[in-house]
């Protein structure tokens, strides 16, 4: 299999080598044992015993993440305690110029978490503690190994939550969540990882720990915070985080409208954001989604139902009573046959366990499948989904589509049979053309599953040279010596040597005593 | 931190003539164009993305420093630069670019004013959600100190907001990062790194922003606060309330203040929330259709310069400390005005004109200490030059290893506004 992009599911046995032509970025032929060594004496030295594996049969376990279709075992795995162990581990790395790669719960779908198997993998599921709960200041203070949903957990007795909620919130890490500005489904409303994030201490790629941000926002200087979110630990491994907890809102409803066609709940979903309203949530199903999500966990969706949509809005009672009126009048004009509302809890969660587990429900009706993750403007939605449409019917490959109508980010699940000769070729293709399409209705490779290993090759079709290369500058800063996940996000790394114009003379930082050389 | 005597005489021929090749719009610098006291040589203002690079790749050929200027709104703020040979202008870069209303995006160019995005795409029903608080100012001035105001307790500020951004390098190289779409997490965002960089990083020509539809309605509901713990406790009222209020803000000066709450949404929804906090705020609040004097703007004069500037200062703080903040602007030693957001934890306060340098520091000091403590920091914004004298501007910075490796790759020869930033970048 050729092409690189987009989760690939396969169950069972099948691919366990990684395809050949991202071998230069996994270290496959780097591996050095005498630094190796090296680091595991230091990591022997600072970590309890069980927190230092060697056994190759053991290193296998953390041979890929949530893309399983990548596998590589790592030199030496790691699992710090606290932050000075991290520290004594990246310093070592630094030392010895081995690779690191960090590694929360593994449930990344990019291959961000995919090890290097020259390097050392960095799991920070043992530095697991809240270590606070701010009500006062609507902060907490975590540990990267920490649950995404274990925040909520702490902070809802006091009234308040973590808004950002990928669907993998159950078992996902906060440290996953700042390495791939993790969004989910609530996102349209309340913002991305990146927008929750107000301070973290960094082990830097040398190995120094670095305070960056605090409780308080603004914090003075360049917004470094800003850069290593979303950074897909390329920048260092973070070791703490203080995130904004949201005050939990007074009213939530939700609402799941059945349409004919996608067109219809399309026109629904931009009726709704034109009347000035920002729901917390918009997601989509088509009917191919829908199909499989009613053989999975029969949420009961509407029955012939082409398209689906569920609908939430929260806030303070009086606006969401108000606008609640309009949404339903809105799916109504736009064509909705079917219009439920949940009245308790219990139903709120049969809508979104449909949508939550459509991924997983896909199984059910196709053996094999890749998931994409690609941005349009949503206004663009009904012509993608057109096109999406003739690309499945040209190529006979099916394609169920599951998304975040309200910001226009796609997840079309391309359904294949592994057994079949060339069935997986074929959706390989069928998943590239989707993202050349998000590419040319102007809009992003990646909404926030990241782009990892799995799309450093599609980096070229957003970005021109002078763009990525000014991206790497960021990377020859934080870690000139490419050793922090390297292979990810950038196809081609810069030489960090290569330095823009001459320098003249002394710098005038130094001749003001203010500057190390740099 | 003058120019040294050798600029006073003008640029060198070729250099200039270098500017004039690469743009057709070069003077000769004024008074009125003099960076923080600091003499400018020139002033350049290019049309287009293109045009700048070309005039960058000319003031990286020629050495010389370069403060980039949107609106001059706030020039004088941070430390004054070390060298401003160049002073790029971006005011001819003054067009809304594209506005897909559909998609709640705006592009606009760096030197479009604020107010004329906001006129551009209220028709639609939609806003920058972000405050005007500096009069006039554009938005790359917006950008490069990261201003807000009130409103960024609900929706944010720049740095939540902007989704793309195009920028000329010291050495004339043009990069895009993010995009036209609101999610996306593709490569570094290079847009949150020149949000609050004061030019010291890069230019920014282009921007891309996501944008909020218009609420309906607006109320603003205030009530006087007679001690810090009153300002405290009923920020902490609203804060912790479920009225999602746009804007908690306190105003503070000479031993009292007021609380103000902003209620947007639909009409029907921001009477209701109106009668809930006038509840939660006792018998002496009131609610009122437009905003209180002062609202949204800083408590100072933006229009004064040289000596006759207030010391102006931004304080942040954990939202627990506020009864701190507020007792320790009581207690400065000098009149402070404070004002600012209650709700978020970011205050900004004026020292008067006029006050003795060295009495200036110690209440700077005291605040800062205030800051520390809370969790949050204290940056002298702008102050006539005798107090930038005498006061750390920036205060402690963590990180600055780390800035200055940043700092050093993007602009090797330190050219654009060499010494404004923190840690003499």
């Amino acid at each position: 299999m050729s092409g690189t992009h987009g989760t690939h599911i396969t169950p069972g046995e099948g691919r366990d080598r990684v395809a050949p032509e991202v071998s230069d970025a996994t270290g496959e032929s780097e591996v050095r044992p005498e630094a190796v060594e090296a680091i595991t004496a230091v990591a022997r030295r600072m970590l309890p015993e069980d927190g230092v594996i060697t056994d190759h049969q053991r290193l296998r376990t953390y041979e890929c993440d949530g893309l399983a279709h990548y596998k590589v075992t790592p030199a030496l795995v790691v699992m710090p305690e606290t932050t000075e162990q991290a520290a004594a581990i990246v310093r070592a790395c630094a030392e010895h110029r081995v690779p690191f790669v960090a590694r929360g719960s593994g449930t990344g779908l990019s291959g961000g978490a995919l090890p290097r198997a020259d390097g050392v993998l960095v799991v920070t599921s043992r530095m697991r503690t809240i270590r606070e709960v701010r009500r006062e200041d609507q902060r907490a203070v975590v540990e990267p190994g920490v649950i995404n949903l274990d925040v909520t957990r702490a902070a809802s007795p006091q009234g308040y939550y973590f808004a950002p909620d990928p669907s993998s919130q159950q078992v996902c890490s906060i440290g996953g969540n700042l390495a791939e500005n993790s969004g989910g489904a609530h996102c349209l409303k309340y913002g991305f990882t990146t927008n929750h994030v107000v301070g973290a201490e960094l082990v830097a790629p040398d190995g120094e720990v670095v305070r960056l941000g605090g409780l308080a926002p603004d914090a003075p200087g360049y917004d470094l915070l800003g850069a290593v979110v979303g950074s897909e630990g390329t920048l260092g491994v973070v070791t703490s985080a203080t995130v904004r907890l949201v005050r939990l809102p007074e009213e939530v409803r939700t609402a799941l409208a059945g349409f004919e066609t996608t067109d219809q709940a399309g026109a629904a979903t931009s009726a709704i954001i034109a009347a000035g309203i920002v729901p917390a949530a918009i997601e989509m199903m088509d009917a191919l989604a829908i199909e499989a999500a009613e053989a999975a966990v029969h949420p009961n969706y509407p029955a012939g139902a082409g398209a689906v949509l569920v609908i939430e809005l929260d806030g303070s009672a009086d606006e969401v009573e108000h606008e609640f009126g309009e949404v339903e009048r809105l799916c109504r004009e736009a064509g909705a046959f079917e219009l439920r509302v949940a009245t308790d809890p219990a139903e709120r969660a049969l809508i979104w366990k449909g949508r939550k587990s459509a991924f997983a429900a896909v199984g059910r009706i196709s053996p094999d499948y890749i998931v994409q993750d690609g941005v349009i403007p949503r206004t663009a939605l009904p012509e993608v989904l057109r096109e999406i449409s003739r690309l499945s019917e040209s190529s006979g490959v099916r394609v169920a589509n599951v998304f975040h109508a309200g910001d226009g980010n796609l997840h079309p699940l391309v359904l294949f049979d592994e057994s079949v000769p060339g069935a997986g070729e074929a959706a390989e293709r069928v998943s590239g053309a989707i993202l050349d399409l998000c590419i040319t209705h102007g809009g992003s490779i990646t909404g926030e599953h990241g782009v990892g290993i799995d799309k450093a090759a599609y980096m070229p079709k957003m970005f021109n040279d002078e763009d990525l290369d000014t991206m790497q500058l960021v990377r020859c800063a934080f870690d000139p010596h490419g050793i922090s996940n390297p292979g990810k996000v950038f196809p081609t790394p810069r030489l960090c040597g290569e330095v823009p114009g001459k320098r003249k003379g002394v710098h005038p930082l130094q001749a003001a005593g203010l500057a190390e050389v740099f | 931190m003058n120019a040294p005597a050798e600029h006073r005489d003008g640029l060198d021929e070729t250099a200039r003539n270098a500017l004039v090749a690469a743009c057709d719009d070069v003077r000769d610098a004024g008074p009125d164009d003099h960076v923080d006291g600091v003499a400018a040589q020139v002033v350049v203002r290019p049309g287009s993305t293109q045009e700048t690079a070309e005039v960058m790749r000319a003031t990286a050929a020629h050495g010389l420093a370069v403060v980039a200027r949107g609106r001059g709104t706030k020039t004088s703020w941070g430390r004054p630069p070390a060298r401003a040979d160049v002073v790029l202008d971006l005011s001819r870069m003054d067009k809304v670019l594209d506005h897909a209303a559909g998609d709640l995006v705006v592009g606009t160019q760096a030197g479009t004013r604020l107010r004329d995005v906001q006129e551009a795409v209220s028709g639609a029903g939609q806003r920058l959600a972000v405050d005007e608080t500096v009069p006039g100012a554009s938005i790359g001035g917006t950008l490069a100190t990261g201003t807000s105001g009130p409103g960024r307790m609900a929706t944010g500020t720049v740095r939540d907001l902007l989704i793309g951004v195009t920028v000329v390098r010291a050495d004339g190289v043009v990069a895009k990062a993010g995009g036209r779409v609101v999610k996306n997490v593709a490569g570094y965002d290079l847009g949150k790194l020149v949000i609050g960089s004061y030019g010291t990083l890069a230019v920014v020509t282009e921007a891309l922003f996501r944008l909020h539809p218009l609420p309906a309605a607006r109320r603003f509901v205030s009530v006087p606060v007679p001690d810090a713990k009153a300002a405290h406790d009923l920020a902490q009222a609203m804060v912790h309330s479920q009225v999602v209020p746009s804007a908690v803000e306190v105003d503070w000066a000479g031993g009292r203040g007021t609380l103000t709450v902003l209620l947007e949404g639909v009409p029907a929804g921001v009477e209701g929330r109106t009668r809930t906090t006038l509840a939660l705020l006792g018998p002496s609040a009131t609610a009122q259709d437009e905003a209180p004097d002062g609202f949204g703007s800083y408590p100072w004069q933006p229009d004064t310069g040289g000596d006759d500037r207030s010391t102006a200062l931004k304080l942040t703080f954990a939202l627990s400390g506020l009864r701190d903040v507020v007792g320790a602007a009581t207690d400065a030693g000098l009149p402070v005005h404070l004002r600012g957001s209650a709700g978020v934890g970011v205050a900004y306060a004026a020292l008067p004109s006029g006050s003795d340098p060295a009495e200036v520091a110690a209440a700077v000091a005291g605040l800062r200490a205030t800051c520390g403590r809370h969790g949050g920091s204290l940056v002298v914004l702008d102050a006539p030059a005798a107090v930038k004298e005498s006061v750390d501007t920036w205060g402690p910075v963590t990180g600055l290893d780390l800035m200055r490796r940043v700092k050093g790759q993007f602009d090797p020869e330190n050219r654009l506004a060499p010494g404004r930033f923190v840690g003499g970048i």
